[in-house]
């Protein structure tokens, strides 16, 4: 007869949903086995730009990011490091009318829900930061938001849960799912079994196959960003910045590097992706006209990910259709990271209590046809 | 088999084995791309020095003049037969197409290839020492670069240590030139190299030259201390001098007086480029390295890809120029052109020889598999970043990392702009000590472009006719 | 005297010349001041000739003086007055170049 783990929650992918529904979980003193198959936020959670950003998010995520702006202010307390969070003000530019027009329109939208954007004309940009390139119109700030380093946070809310009892396996694939009739078992690669109560299928943007062996398939597909990082250079950018469009977003970290992204890398395999070259050389030319004073530094590094994207660009959220004792976490189109620490909590709400203290409702399942779609696609 | 290819096949990098494998592809009528980061051929081992120096190849090369000579020889002459992309960087590439920066004109373009041979070579390997980042601390490889590229020592009075025939050679070639070697430090103890001697005679004559260096440098009073290593470089804002002590011995740690360090133990290859272009790789123990792998000619896992020379494991500069006409051969029968076979089965036996030979090398001048035990806290091991060994087994406890990417998304080891190159070495060594696996356990940087930083200033060619 | 600045005949740097000096004098400047070289020497041996660094590490702030010496360490990018940077193993010296050494990079 052969030996299995018993538990009250399996859950499925380290990354940051993951680890934080893990850390809330065992709050909550529910028995968690956390499954990753390669080392906890190695994969999207750790790969992603460092924004720590409410805004520019739809308004029904709105409740969700600041039940997380809540938990990155108290980050240390939460996951024992304060993994380089700062709340440096995300600034986001418009180089057009246009642009800067829908800026004000987001700011009138957005107004009550706490944010405290601030628009920025023209002049008043300049005499705050000298160094903004001549195209820029203007911008929105948003004081508290911020960035941090998610290749140290990710990992770490892992580590927070295991140190509150969870079981954390890294490198351990999962084999195969089924449910008993009273329980589920999962079995992974390692040839480890795992019976639970319930499962969270927070596997990222590789969560469609679990999803779609419970009928719960849906349409997503993989999107892969395009970063990079400069060398070390002289401290002169204090916010994070994006634009109005998204095709270019830079932060400078304390110790000088410049982190970038915008635009799209690609697939190399179903697991690995890579930044795209023309991409990069693109993103050259949009960094030296947004802050000039960049414009000769030297690129150390590329890489890339993989990114849920659902047809709307919402995540999923909630229980399985069918299956009771299912539920999911995914699909966050790249805007995972900030609202992360409250996914987490909020999926274990669902999953110990039955509902959740925050509204998820516009990131129900239910919201797609049921449908017998392959479960992933790559852009 | 041939594949029908209508691409010129392309070759990476103009040193011994480059230069091999072009010669070799224009003797069978193709025109083949040759791209170099250097503005002249010879890779570093046969530098050509720049206009306007005057020294003869013999005080250049030394009893490898005629080999150097030879080789940039044959490789002007066939230069109006090849493109040749001088002072240009290839810095990303995939399955199909390479990106190349021409650095003097700071544009990028892409370049497709169906064959392509990589031999991009090697640099020093460095073991980090307290004090190495100190102004006045150079590899071997760099010593000799000054000598021969810029007729500079890099200091009055110079102390070599490390391991490895490379070792001899720079000090006998800086005290040939007239500069002060005040010792050489070598790791390895003489047992080491009298138990190789039977396998490095198959290569008697490279036994004799170095044999002759040391014998040289004995003659001349210049200490030669084995079974020793540097325990720090000493000095505040330059070096001051070296403390060294002898390995198992009663510890006792003695001060030379110096100005200038070269250092070194054996080589690393240059494996980023194989790494883009997905070879697979594999632990080689020889050379302590996840290196991709290839087959006897030189075939690397990803369809139309050659390895050739110290770029995918270290054979030395002779073995460079067999290797890089033996992939040069293997891409021609792949591409359906009739080569030798008594020529290809000659190369092959030499190249064989010559890899008995590079055993008894490595077991001659062992890699210090005790290191990491013996490296201080304090010791900085990531220079670019500045991070030391305590701070790597912190992290490395703290978070249960057991893997060197992992240690490096995590401490930074590795994110500096030397990407790794000068401390992903030590990092493992360090790492694995912590997790107590063997060091390939605890796997490889995995490349990532740019292969060298690029400016951000680059622009794309225009593709205008 | 800062016997980092300056030109030097012999001695006064890192490096040492032992051959090859009939070579065409090439002037440039060493943070502001007048400096000379030879036609073919590399900004790294120009600099080093005469002084012991090229620049500062960003986060010791220690000086730092190359290593590989073939554009691999990536330890001797140096600064130019006109705002670019240059790898001085692996740029000739050119005559006018305005390098600069001893860089305060800001980290707070």
């Amino acid at each position: 007869m052969s030996s299995f783990i018993g538990t009250d929650v399996v859950i499925i992918g380290g990354g940051i949903v993951g680890g934080s529904a893990a850390l809330a979980l065992r709050r909550k003193g529910l028995q968690v086995v956390l499954l990753e198959r390669d080392f906890c936020g190695s994969r999207s959670s750790g790969i992603n730009f460092g924004g720590v950003r409410r805004q520019g998010r739809p308004l029904s995520q709105l409740p969700l990011s600041q039940r997380a702006h809540e938990i990155w202010g108290r980050l240390a307390e939460h996951i024992g490091i304060d993994g380089e969070y700062q709340r440096c003000g995300h600034l986001k530019l418009a180089r057009t009318e246009a642009e800067m027009q829908a800026l004000v329109e987001y700011e009138r939208r957005t107004q009550g829900h706490g944010l405290g954007l601030e628009i920025i004309g023209r002049n008043a940009l300049r005499q705050r930061f000298a160094g903004i390139g001549d195209d820029v119109i203007g911008g929105s700030l948003c004081p508290e938001d911020g960035q941090a380093n998610p290749r140290l946070v990710a990992p770490a809310f892992a580590r927070a849960a295991q140190a509150l009892g969870a079981q954390v396996f890294e490198q351990s694939a999962m084999r195969s799912v089924a449910f008993d009739g009273s329980r589920f078992v999962v079995e992974t690669v390692q040839g480890l079994t795992i019976k639970a109560d319930a499962v969270l299928n927070s596997a990222g943007a590789w969560s469609g196959s679990l999803a779609a062996q419970f009928a719960d398939g849906v349409d997503m597909v993989s999107r892969h960003p395009s970063m990079g990082v400069t060398e070390p250079l002289p401290f002169l950018l204090p916010w994070s910045l994006g634009v109005e469009g998204g095709n270019i977003y830079c932060r400078q970290v304390a110790r000088g590097n410049l982190v970038f992204g915008g635009g799209l890398g690609h697939a190399v395999d179903a697991d690995r992706a890579r930044a795209q070259s023309a991409t990069l050389l693109s993103q050259f030319a949009r960094i030296a006209q947004i802050v000039p004073a960049f414009a000769g530094a030297s690129i150390l590094r590329t890489w890339s990910g993989a990114e849920g994207y659902l047809p709307d660009k919402l995540p999923v959220m909630g229980a399985s259709r069918h299956q009771a004792g299912l539920f999911h976490a995914f699909g966050f189109a790249g805007a995972g990271f900030q609202i992360g620490p409250a996914v987490g909590e909020v999926m274990a709400e669902l999953i110990a209590d039955g509902k959740a203290a925050t509204p998820i409702d516009a990131f129900s399942l239910q919201r797609f046809p049921a449908s017998s779609l392959p479960p992933e696609r790559t852009a | 088999m041939s594949h029908s290819h209508h691409l010129p096949p392309v070759v990476v990098g103009a040193g011994p084995a480059g230069v091999r494998a072009a010669c070799t592809l224009v003797q069978h009528g193709l025109a083949p791309i040759v791209i170099d980061e250097s503005p002249a051929s010879g890779g570093q081992i046969y530098r050509r020095q720049p206009a306007g120096f005057t020294r003869p190849g013999a005080a250049l090369y030394g009893f490898e003049a005629p080999k150097a000579t030879a080789l940039h020889q044959d490789f002007d002459a066939i230069q109006v037969q090849v493109d040749y992309r001088a002072g240009s960087l290839v810095w990303s590439a995939r399955p199909g197409t390479l990106d190349v920066w021409s650095i003097a004109a700071d544009t990028s373009r892409t370049l497709d290839w169906s064959q392509i041979i990589v031999a991009t070579g090697a640099t020093d390997r460095v073991l980090p020492v307290p004090g190495w980042t100190l102004p006045g601390v150079y590899t071997l490889g760099g010593a000799q670069v000054a000598l021969k590229y810029q007729a500079c020592a890099v200091g009055r009075r110079v102390v070599f240590a490390g391991s490895g025939p490379l070792l001899y050679l720079v000090a006998y070639q800086y005290a040939k030139a007239g500069v002060e070697v005040a010792a050489v430090i070598d790791n390895a103890r003489l047992a080491d190299q009298a138990a190789s001697l039977i396998d490095m005679a198959r290569q008697p004559k490279t036994l004799l030259k170095g044999m002759y260096y040391v014998a040289w440098l004995q003659a001349r009073g210049i200490p030669i201390l084995r079974n020793a290593r540097l325990t720090e470089v000493a000095g505040q804002a330059q070096v001051q001098g070296v403390s060294w002590q002898r390995n198992g011995g009663d510890g006792a740690v003695n001060f030379i007086a110096c100005d200038a360090v070269a250092l070194g133990y054996a080589l690393r290859s240059e494996t980023q480029l194989a790494d883009l272009l997905e070879c697979e790789f594999s632990f080689d123990a020889l050379n302590r390295a996840h290196l991709p792998r290839r087959d006897a000619a030189g075939r690397a896992s990803t369809p139309g890809v050659y390895l050739a020379g110290d770029g995918a494991g270290i054979m030395g500069a002779d073995a460079a120029e067999l290797a890089g006409e033996r992939a040069a051969l293997a891409l021609l029968a792949d591409r359906g052109i009739e080569v030798s076979d008594a020529r290809t089965a000659l190369l092959d036996r030499r190249l064989a020889g010559l890899a008995k030979w590079r055993r008894g090398i490595e077991a001659a001048f062992p890699f210090p598999a005790d290191w990491a035990r013996s490296a201080p806290d304090h010791l900085v091991v990531c220079r670019c970043e500045n991070i030391t060994a305590g701070e790597l087994r912190t992290v490395a406890k703290d978070t249960g990392a057991s893997e060197l990417n992992r240690l490096k998304a995590l401490s930074r080891v590795g994110m500096g702009r030397c990407q790794g190159r000068m401390c992903a070495a030590a990092a493992a060594e360090i790492l694995a000590e912590v997790v107590r696996v063997p060091v390939h356990q605890v796997g490889r940087i995995r490349a990532q472009a740019p292969i060298k930083p690029l400016p951000m200033t680059v622009r794309i060619e225009d593709e205008a006719p | 005297m800062n016997t980092r600045q300056g030109t030097e005949a012999a001695g006064g740097g890192q490096f040492q010349r032992v051959g090859e000096q009939s070579r065409p004098v090439v002037a440039f400047f060493l943070d502001g001041r007048p400096a000379s070289a030879l036609l073919g020497d590399t900004v790294l041996t120009a600099v080093l000739t005469q002084a012991r660094s090229v620049r500062r590490n960003e986060f010791s702030q220690q000086p730092r003086a190359g290593f590989c010496v073939m554009g691999a360490c990536q330890d001797c990018w140096m600064k130019t007055a006109d705002g670019r940077t240059v790898r001085a193993c692996s740029t000739p010296i050119a005559p006018g170049m305005q390098l600069l050494s001893g860089v305060a990079q800001e980290t707070p």
